[in-house]
């Protein structure tokens, strides 16, 4: 037989919507201003895997010339980007949540287990509770991005008045890495987020949006 | 948390009628609110500009200017490195006010208050002053930095010594009476082509200087000979070369990269 669970609660499902569109405009303000000063790459020496970023890259969304632009909204959607993440956390830990979402000693060979799983290397089904460990480290890990993408946007934005924080990052230019390189890192999240979401199916998705998701039990188990 | 399961193949559609339901409600606050988002980011996308950007953008501009304004202590320095890691050849940028001849024996800098008072200076005046060394990081609004070795005297000596920044005519302490100072200070190259507004507190900063060395060296002249402002509390762009004028005053003072879209106060 079916009934409706609740999976995740309100405030966590605001939280994460509001979280798409800010991140958007914090990714794509601070890709206008990279532009003025674009020195970073993969590669060793004079040997260069791939610069970031080619100019079709810039063309194509048009991301050129508009740093005047790029900080006047950086600094804008930095307070709602911050403000959000604040109301997460605190939110989180308040109402226990936390609980689910923390990962443990175990977790790391079970996220093991699961990435193996989910790389079709192993037949050893994930446990089926709300996160598994790897969705644990995947979320904990992220919220710790955000933070980190706070304190090192601090660090460039006021490095005179909180210069002990721009030193501790391993000065202005360090941090200013560090500030991108975070920035890579939810790409990378967002592409693996969107295809686990896939994968997962439309019954998981539903329940970020709604709240609720539809279990089958068995009988034997009621 | 469950709802309370009801038997059989009835409860089952019933249990999927309930779930459309709640699907339903959410796409819908959320379609809204999507909606609601859509149009704010247009109308703000859209909004008349102020100074080069939407005026929204500009009022928290200024809103975070008033913010880490209040925060601001001259007691914060900007970083100082050994004269061993500053640039031998620092990097060249920006040359709006530059671009006419300049003959530094007939230079003069032209020093003026809202109230009517004014100096007119040579460089060999300036010189006379305590002259200071100091390497900090020039950080351009671009977002390169370089370290870079500076000789000059603090503006806040020069101020001082000459009695100037003040309403009174008393030399400005930067620790007491702030309230005789003048609110703000603008610089402007001779050819008045190239200008920057400056709030008092920054200017008193004691690494604010007026510049007239690199490595040791005269400067260039595109590095903004006779002399210069260093301000490691600002961007760059705040860092005029070639002074013509110094004015104090209480109007906030125009600003060329601020009226082409930038922030105003650039504070660091």
């Amino acid at each position: 037989m079916l009934y409706l669970e609740k999976k995740h609660p309100r405030l966590t499902r605001w939280s994460h919507w509001l979280n798409v569109p800010l991140l958007a405009v914090m990714i794509w303000s601070g890709l206008l201003i990279y532009w003025a000063n674009d020195v970073y790459r993969i590669g060793y020496g004079d040997w260069t895997l791939f610069h970031f970023f080619p100019d079709w890259f810039y063309n194509k969304l048009e991301l050129d010339a508009s740093l005047a632009k790029g900080m006047a909204w950086h600094f804008l959607f930095m307070w709602l980007f911050a403000l959000n993440g604040l109301f997460y956390v605190l939110y989180t830990f308040f109402s226990g949540e936390w609980r689910h979402l923390l990962p443990r000693w175990g977790s790391f060979r079970e996220a093991w287990q699961v990435m193996l799983h989910d790389l079709h290397l192993s037949k050893i089904e994930p446990p089926r509770r709300k996160f598994n460990a790897a969705q644990q480290f995947a979320y904990t890990g992220v919220i710790l991005m955000g933070a980190g993408s706070l304190v090192t946007g601090l660090a460039i934005y006021k490095p005179v008045q909180v210069g002990w924080l721009t030193a501790l990052l391993g000065g202005y230019e360090w941090a200013r890495w560090e500030h991108f390189w975070l920035m890579i890192g939810y790409v990378v999240f967002f592409l693996v987020h969107i295809t686990q979401v896939i994968r997962a199916g439309w019954n998981n998705f539903r329940a970020m949006v709604s709240g609720y998701e539809l279990i089958r039990q068995e009988k034997g188990h009621e | 948390m469950s709802e309370a399961p009801k038997p059989g193949r009835d409860g089952d559609a019933e249990v999927r009628r309930q779930s459309r339901r709640h699907t339903r409600r959410s796409f819908l606050t959320g379609g809204l609110v999507a909606a609601a988002g859509a149009a704010g980011w247009y109308w703000l996308r859209q909004a008349s500009l102020e100074d080069g950007i939407p005026w929204p953008a500009r009022r928290v501009l200024q809103f975070n200017e008033r913010l880490t304004g209040a925060l601001f202590s001259d007691k914060r320095l900007a970083s100082t490195y050994d004269r061993s890691r500053a640039a031998e050849d620092p990097r060249v940028n920006g040359g709006i006010g530059l671009r006419t001849e300049v003959d530094p024996t007939a230079w003069r800098l032209q020093v003026e208050d809202a109230g009517g008072r004014n100096l007119s200076l040579s460089l060999d005046d300036i010189k006379k002053l305590p002259r200071t060394e100091m390497v900090t990081q020039l950080r351009c609004i671009e977002g390169w930095a370089e370290i870079i070795h500076w000789g000059g005297v603090p503006l806040a000596d020069f101020a001082a010594h000459y009695r100037f920044g003040t309403r009174s005519g008393n030399a400005p302490d930067p620790h007491r009476n702030s309230a005789d100072w003048w609110s703000y200070v603008s610089l402007a190259t001779p050819d008045e082509r190239y200008y920057v507004g400056l709030d008092i507190a920054s200017v008193l900063h004691p690494q604010t200087l007026l510049c007239w060395e690199i490595n040791g060296q005269p400067l260039s002249s595109e590095h903004g000979a006779p002399l210069r402002l260093v301000i490691p509390v600002k961007y760059g762009v705040k860092n005029i070369k070639r002074i013509g004028t110094i004015r104090f005053q209480d109007e906030r003072p125009a600003d060329y990269w601020a009226e082409r879209g930038y922030d105003w106060y650039a504070g660091l």
